[in-house]
């Protein structure tokens, strides 16, 4: 060891980089739904000619918008070694909030938003509070709110859809052209946000912390985390981004409906599974969820345009998440031994 | 540390000032007195090994010592000075580390990460200050020369920690804690989880934080690790220190004896 020279070392340092970044290709765990979702489009590429073309992917991206933005805030809680069984239900109250504040009692259609960004924030704070004060397990406390949220909705909307919405409300609906494709304000916004939350999961404390937290929450506490806070904070910002998935819902169908998003929930469960991230806790990306939310997307229009009947979308899907989860456990006993 | 490197050998009689000391310490819980007046006295530049039977009080005065209780009555004092530690947290900030037997890091992340978990190193600039960004580079390179100051030969920082074997992943936790005590590293049973060949290269680890001038206390129950690389041993009966030897002096059996009060402790006191 002593007789190695500086320039041996440096010899020895490229031969040694290159393996390594391909292990740590390999060991990416957005790698294989990437690879996922390169081979759905160039199946589906093949078999329509109305597949790859700007209009019809804008239209992917559109129809995944919602679920996308609520898989941002469950791959959170999921991170966690949580689950948020609440979230579709968190984002019908905040979209009836919205929609009935602004049309039936008038309110200046950017405070109805804030409200409803507010009321969700606060259903998404109620969550973290039990499971970090009553220390109930996540599933069993969102499970409860799922149905504490419906039947506010239910209650305050008095089942009624709310229509002729202001077009404030409805801005993210609007589109811009690119290159002859229109892009949708709110493809964008989600798009926005996922980026936010993969500079915060990477690049700063708090998102490392998330990690150690759903990882070994114990060695997290005695490194000096304060874990009921962050955890507190990883609901809150969940039940906020469920907020903005509702106000992109709002933009989406013009309306306010309180029979909104009863299979959401599960539908961002999917999605972050779909994208690598483990259930148990302290493994995955959020760049992972929104890879996963597109698989689906794809998948569903691809077999639209080939003209399956819908239900077998969901059987597909059904099949893609548990393929999903079985590679990424064979590769990771691979691994582990 | 300077002061630790200037101070004779710990057996000889004129005493430095002891890092880290307790006087008369009481914990009661409810009818049970865990600790019953209990002294502690840890020496610059020792490893001092704590061993007693379960119920002696052990790990409740480890746990004093550590900032994990507050003991009823008795003084805890830092370099002379009397403090009051108000948790792990509070005792930390005063420069002492904890490591823990049941390996306390985070498997997936990676080495790097767990270094510096909870005492992250942001980026100079706004980047920093106000995107509170990393400085990732930084903290991998800091990482490699922990490591290598404790020679663990390991050679990427960005390897998941569950990658490396047990007696690795408790070198990344002795890294951890010798890089930011300042004063005392606290080794609660870190041997425990380890298979032989392991054990033997933590305890190399204890002897090399030693060396580079930060006491030890190890908290362990195994005899003959505790024989091999301890300076002096601390022996707790019924809540009390009942001796303190030298291994050099005396024989396990004569310690495990004082332990269950076959022998007397106060006879055998080693000053």
């Amino acid at each position: 060891m002593a007789k190695v020279t500086p320039a041996e070392r440096a010899e020895a340092a490229p031969a040694e980089a290159a393996p390594s970044l391909l292990r740590r290709a390999l060991a990416l765990s957005t790698l294989g739904p990437l690879i996922a979702l390169l081979i759905a489009v160039a199946f589906f590429t093949a078999r329509s000619d109305r597949f790859l073309t700007g209009g019809n992917l804008s239209l992917v991206v559109q129809q995944v918008m919602v679920v996308g933005t609520l898989a941002i805030g469950q791959t959170l809680v999921i991170l966690t070694a949580g689950i948020d069984l609440s979230n579709g239900a968190v984002m019908a109250l905040g979209n009836v909030v919205i929609a009935k504040l602004a049309v039936d009692s008038g309110m200046n259609p950017l405070l109805a938003i804030a409200v409803g960004l507010l009321v969700c924030a606060a259903f998404g704070a109620f969550n973290g509070s039990l499971v970090t004060g009553l220390r109930l397990p996540p599933f069993i406390v969102t499970l409860g709110t799922l149905n504490i949220a419906f039947a506010l909705t239910h209650i305050y909307s008095n089942d009624q859809t709310i229509s002729n919405l202001p077009s404030a409300l409805t801005f993210f609906g609007n589109t811009f052209t690119v290159g002859g494709t229109d892009i949708t304000y709110g493809t964008v916004l989600m798009l926005v946000l996922y980026v936010v939350a993969w500079y915060v999961l990477r690049q700063t404390a708090a998102g490392r912390h998330v990690y150690a937290v759903g990882n070994n929450p114990e060695a997290a506490r005695l490194t000096g985390i304060q874990t009921r806070r962050l955890l507190l904070g990883v609901y809150t910002t969940a039940g906020l981004i469920y907020g903005i998935a509702a106000l992109l819902l709002i933009a989406r169908t013009s309306v306010g409906d309180p029979q909104a998003g009863a299979t959401d929930n599960l539908d961002s469960i999917t999605a972050v599974v779909l994208g690598g991230t483990s259930l148990f806790g302290g493994r995955g990306s959020v760049i992972g969820t929104l890879l996963g939310a597109l698989i689906v997307g794809i998948v569903r229009n691809g077999l639209q345009l080939l003209g399956v009947r819908s239900i077998y979308q969901v059987l597909i899907t059904g099949i893609l998440v548990i393929l999903a989860v079985a590679v990424d456990q064979l590769a990771r006993r691979r691994q582990a031994k | 540390m300077t002061q630790a490197a200037a101070t004779a050998t710990p057996a000889t009689r004129e005493r430095p000032t002891p890092i880290l000391e307790a006087r008369g310490l009481v914990k009661r819980y409810g009818q049970v007195t865990a600790l019953d007046g209990c002294d502690f006295e840890l020496l610059p530049n020792e490893i001092h090994a704590v061993i007693g039977d379960n119920g002696a009080g052990k790990s409740t005065l480890i746990k004093a010592l550590s900032g994990a209780l507050i003991p009823d009555e008795g003084q805890i004092l830092l370099d002379g000075q009397p403090v009051r530690f108000h948790g792990p947290l509070d005792a930390r900030r005063h420069g002492i580390e904890t490591v823990y037997q049941d390996l306390a890091v985070a498997p997936a992340l990676n080495i790097a990460d767990n270094l510096f978990l909870g005492r992250e190193v942001r980026r100079r600039g706004p980047l920093g200050s106000l995107l509170r960004m990393l400085d990732h580079g930084r903290m991998v390179a800091e990482s490699r020369r922990h490591m290598q100051d404790l020679k663990i030969g390991i050679r990427s920082m960005n390897q998941a920690v569950e990658t490396l074997s047990g007696g690795q992943r408790q070198g990344v936790a002795v890294a951890r804690s010798a890089a930011f005590a300042r004063h005392v590293v606290i080794m609660d049973e870190p041997t425990a989880a380890l298979g032989v060949k392991e054990t033997h290269m933590v305890l190399d680890l204890i002897r090399k934080v030693r060396d580079r001038g930060l006491p030890v206390i190890l908290i362990s129950h195994n005899m003959p690790n505790v024989f091999e690389v301890a300076d002096r041993v601390h022996i707790q009966r019924l809540g009390r220190r009942v001796a303190v030897i030298s291994p050099h002096d005396f024989s396990m059996s004569d310690a495990v004896a004082i332990m269950t009060g076959a022998m007397a402790g106060e006879e055998v006191a080693s000053d």
